[in-house]
């Protein structure tokens, strides 16, 4: 919005009047209706922009200020201003086929680059500085030799047909291939890429895969020389035909001539096509990558081997290990065992004299009761009675029992007490059934 | 090389209207051209007919009406998206008649070379209609069309927008907004090289071929919000047809003793004359009308002038303006609020309908037509240069961006109730006169900046910032100053200013309400000026920057005020 001018005056500040900092806020601004705007038209977008990133007029206006500087600068850069070659001015018209057509327009930087808009553009800025009128104005000749040279390259350039017919052949947009040495120093990529990039203008495919650098994958690099190989190219040499058929020659001087250019062209197709090839083997054999991954591939086969040899060492060394553990195991218990039957005996024998001493102590014990005879000195037939029954006792009994008995007896010296302790034993072997009645005589 | 062509976007303005649509491109000059199509018409009648398996389209479809009309699909946009039962299939009596369908209308046609019928859904009927545009687009450009803006009413429903892009995808073009039809007419006169950004209050009034729109814009700034709609779908151009055809049949009877009005095909020759005629009459004042073979071999030839043609279509006319005065009413306002009235779509060409306006509202309001305005766009074009103008402005821009900029969350703004302004001369606020910097119905936030003179002898200043609201002020005559609005209620009194008789004149004033704020500016110089700018941001705070123009030194004074946002206000 422009400024708004108003012509009445402000009043004079009232005597007296102060505030802090001159300035004071008495009221609110009145509610707002809410409404939506339409979002048509350049000031909406404007508005749009500041709502959308938050920005306050004066920010909105140095973001565009600053853009718009940016914008003028692009398009100057887009502008076309490259020097004009003196010897180039003084081309003839009718050598047009020789002349550079990008260069006469001045947009070599772009060649097959250049849009259609671009080179209207340019063939616009041309013609304002070399139309005829012009020159005659500021005095010169009236040379309009290089003015038709600019028709005429607009005329080939501006036309989709022409222009593929001239970019074909044209040269000045090649890329040299470097030479062996130059790629051996190093720099592979750097000095192929544009090669190549400059080649794939060619191309009916598009895009087309580029070199890439050392960290591409191999199905890259795979696809990039497959596609080289069998690169499809919308290359013709029209645009070299040394004799175009001319209408007033007669009609068999004319197929002769077609036969004669057509001829020519597919020669020249064929050499570049065998060109591209060798260019495409070149650098197949320059190629550090290819080496890397032969390698790689040379490194991968040899890992398997060796990780299958690993493997079966690894499993003999196994096999004897489980071998020796197993004889460990045997001869550790062999011992336990030799060890066991050893103890056995010791405790057998033990128990042995344990038994024995038992008897000794219930014979004692049957001693120290008199044999069992009821007063006076025991008869020998009584004594015999006795032990006899004793024995048979003892043999009745196994030698745990025999043990608790005797501890029963040990230090028991009263008759009355021993024979009552017999007693005892007689009943709990007749309850369990091991002598019978009438087999103890005494007892 | 043309690969990054053939992907890129080229997007047209379409007008897409029910009796005729336009097409528009805006060139790398930044002008804007309307297209024509194969037939050199830049209206292309929104009409397709079938003959034989044959499509027409345009105005080869319009004259298919007459031998031809059940194969001739006319008047449609208004059912796409909509049910059966919602669709007025009033203006297709005259063509193929919209027969229900499974979703929406349909209409049965034979299109094809076999003699039989086919079912043909209004969208592929759209889709057809479009793709014959995006052709004779193409065809003008010499590339292909794959975006458009499309106009739309203000009363279209979202899925009647959503129906209109499914038929526009399927005819390849990519919708990229839809724009409201009235406000792409302010854009068209907005983008002419000589116009001024100013705030204003903008009565559009459409007049189509079978419906009439009258919309009130409140433009601020380059912003444009809509505070009123109403639509008058019996009063249009094919009323004043119908007028005309009613005039010359009774003529017809007159002479011969049969009305062609009962013969289908007579009456559709007579449509298509008076339509013709009509034409003829907004461009010279005498217009002949004539027909062969209207009835059973007559020939019938006749003529009219533009009064007689006022005279019998002055109901209309009147109607016309009293719906403007209603929309203008709807929205709160009063008719001396109204800055300029654009006149668009086609009846607008015919010259009583502006001048009829023109003497509805206040003397000195501007309304652009071709009959009151020697600088006026063409009414026809209106919509779709807007469209145009729409097209080249987002083109470069991504779906999504427009998306998102299109979205409720970005249009949806606060207006302001009342306007924000200064007082000047006296710091009272009864005796001050208050001059506005920011009008009511501004979105917000706003920045406005203003330049006002200081007392003679300079010296310090009192900036007192103010709302206001403007009245209506009437008073019997005393000798006014020239900025003084009539309000004549009598169309006759044009020439001789009634001076004599007494007569209530009504003005708009502004008055002074609540003050917001105040400020001193000391020491300004003898005939400087103080530059005043507010800012008034989301929340309705506002920043108020002091500074006396010239002053390179920080004498500046910033201020600002407190802020009461609410959701729902109401506008004064």
């Amino acid at each position: 919005m422009a400024t708004i001018t108003i012509s009445l005056p402000l009043p004079v500040l009232p005597e007296g009047w102060t505030a802090e900092k001159d300035f004071k806020a008495v009221g609110e601004v009145s509610a707002a209706t809410n409404r939506s705007i339409e979002p048509v038209g350049p000031h909406f977008l404007a508005h749009a922009r500041r709502k959308r990133h938050r920005r306050t007029f004066s920010e909105d206006d140095r973001i565009q200020a600053q853009e718009n500087v940016k914008s003028v600068e692009d398009q100057d850069a887009g502008e076309i201003s490259e020097p004009e070659d003196q010897v180039m001015l003084q081309r003839e018209a009718k050598d047009w086929k020789g002349q550079d057509h990008y260069a006469v327009l001045g947009i070599t930087k772009y060649r097959w680059r250049a849009t259609e808009d671009q080179i209207k553009r340019a063939h616009r800025k041309k013609v304002l500085k070399h139309h005829p009128d012009k020159k005659a104005a500021a005095g010169g000749t009236e040379d309009d030799q290089f003015f038709k040279c600019i028709q005429k390259a607009t005329e080939v350039l501006s036309d989709p047909v022409r222009r593929r017919q001239y970019d074909s052949v044209d040269e000045a947009a090649d890329v040299e291939p470097p030479t062996k040495k130059q790629t051996q120093k190093g720099n592979f990529y750097k000095l192929w890429g544009p090669v190549f990039a400059a080649e794939s203008r060619f191309s009916k495919i598009q895009p087309v895969p580029q070199l890439g650098n050392d960290k591409s994958t191999k199905e890259e690099v795979d696809e990039f020389y497959n596609f080289w190989y069998n690169f499809d190219s919308w290359r013709s040499f029209e645009y070299l035909d040394e004799d175009v058929p001319d209408d007033n020659e007669s009609r068999d001087q004319r197929r002769h001539m077609e036969r004669k250019n057509l001829n020519a062209r597919k020669k020249r197709k064929t050499e570049d096509s065998a060109r591209l090839r060798k260019l495409v083997d070149d650098a197949l054999a320059l190629d550090e990558r290819i080496k890397k991954f032969r390698q790689e591939e040379h490194a991968r086969k040899n890992k398997k081997r060796l990780e299958r040899e690993a493997e079966q060492k690894k499993a003999a060394e196994d096999a004897a290990k489980a071998k020796e553990e197993e004889a460990k195991k045997q001869a550790e218990k062999d011992a336990a065992e030799k060890a066991g039957k050893a103890d056995a005996k010791k405790a057998k024998e033990q128990a042995k004299n344990a038994v024995k001493k038992n008897k000794r102590v219930i014979r004692g014990a049957v001693k120290d009761a008199n044999y069992f005879a009821t007063s006076g000195d025991a008869s020998a037939s009584q004594i015999d009675g006795a032990l006899n029954d004793v024995d048979l006792l003892i043999s009745k009994q196994d030698p745990d029992e025999l043990a608790a008995w005797t501890a029963k007896l040990d230090g028991k010296k009263d008759a009355v007490i021993i024979k009552q302790i017999f007693d005892e034993e007689v009943k709990t072997l007749k309850d369990a059934g091991k002598i019978k009645d009438g087999e103890l005589k005494t007892l | 090389m043309s690969d990054d062509e053939s992907q890129s976007r080229v997007a047209i303005g379409i007008s897409f209207g029910n009796s005729y649509s336009s097409i528009a491109s805006t060139n790398n000059d930044g002008n804007t051209i309307v297209i024509a199509n194969e037939d050199g018409d830049r209206q292309i009648p929104s009409m397709l007919s079938y003959v034989s398996g044959e499509e027409f389209h345009g105005q080869q479809a319009k004259s298919q009406l007459v031998r031809n009309p059940t194969n001739t699909v006319a008047y449609f946009r208004d059912f796409i998206g909509q049910d059966f039962k919602s669709i007025d299939p009033t203006p297709c009596s005259g063509s193929a008649h919209p027969k229900a369908g499974s979703d929406g209308a349909t209409f049965n046609i034979k299109d094809t070379e076999e003699d039989s019928e086919n079912t043909r859904t209004i969208s592929e009927i759209t889709t057809r209609h479009l793709k014959r545009l995006q052709t004779s687009a193409s065809d003008y450009l010499g590339k292909g069309v794959n975006a458009a803006v499309i106009t739309v009413p203000t009363n279209f429903t979202d899925k009647q927008k959503e129906a209109l892009t499914a038929s526009a995808k399927e005819a390849g073009i990519e919708v990229l907004q839809y724009i409201h039809e009235p406000v792409s007419a302010v854009l068209a006169y907005d983008a002419r090289p000589d116009a001024k950004l100013s705030d204003k209050i903008v009565v559009v009034v459409d007049i189509g071929g079978i419906r009439t729109d009258v919309t009130v814009i409140a433009s601020r700034g380059g912003l444009y919000s809509i505070l009123a709609t109403a639509h008058d779908y019996d009063v249009s151009g094919a009323q004043f047809d119908q007028a005309l055809m009613d005039h010359f049949a009774k003529e017809f009877i007159k002479k011969h003793k049969t009305d062609p009005r009962e013969d289908k095909r007579a009456l559709a020759k007579l449509k298509l004359e008076s339509e013709a005629v009509k034409k003829a009459l907004s461009i010279g004042t005498n217009a002949s009308f004539s027909v062969e073979s209207l009835v059973s071999g007559i020939d019938f030839t006749s003529t009219i002038n533009r009064t007689r043609f006022e005279l019998i279509g002055n109901k209309y006319f009147a109607s016309i303006s009293r719906l403007a005065l209603s929309a203008v009413e709807k929205a709160g306002l009063d008719p001396l609020d109204v800055s300029e009235i654009i006149c668009s779509g086609g009846s607008s060409h015919t010259p009583k309908v502006a001048r009829s306006l023109q003497s509805a509202f206040p003397e000195g309001i501007p309304v652009l037509a071709p009959a009151t305005s020697p600088t006026s766009l063409n009414p026809s074009e209106l919509a779709v240069r807007g469209a145009a103008i729409q097209a080249s402005l987002i083109s470069e821009f991504e779906t999504e961006d427009i998306d998102q900029s299109t979205h409720p969350m970005v249009t949806a703004a606060p207006h302001l109730g009342k306007a924000i302004g200064i007082l000047s001369i006296s710091g009272d606020e009864s005796s001050g006169v208050f001059r506005p910097l920011v009008e009511a119905h501004t979105p917000v936030p706003v920045r406005r900046t203003a330049q006002i003179a200081v007392p003679r002898e300079g010296g310090d200043v009192l900036i007192k910032i103010c709302e206001g609201v403007s009245q209506i002020k009437v008073s019997t005559p005393a000798p006014q100053p020239k900025a003084e609005k009539k309000d004549d209620e009598d169309e006759d009194s044009d020439e001789d200013d009634s001076e004599d008789e007494p007569e209530e004149v009504r003005e708009r004033v502004w008055k002074a309400e609540t003050v917001l704020s105040e400020a001193a500016l000391r020491g300004v110089k003898k005939g400087a000026k103080v530059e005043v700018q507010l800012d008034v941001a989301a929340d309705l705070s506002v920043r108020v920057t002091l500074r006396q123009v010239g002053d390179k030194g920080g004498k500046g004074l910033i201020g600002n005020i407190k802020g009461s946002a609410k959701e729902n206000g109401h506008a004064s």
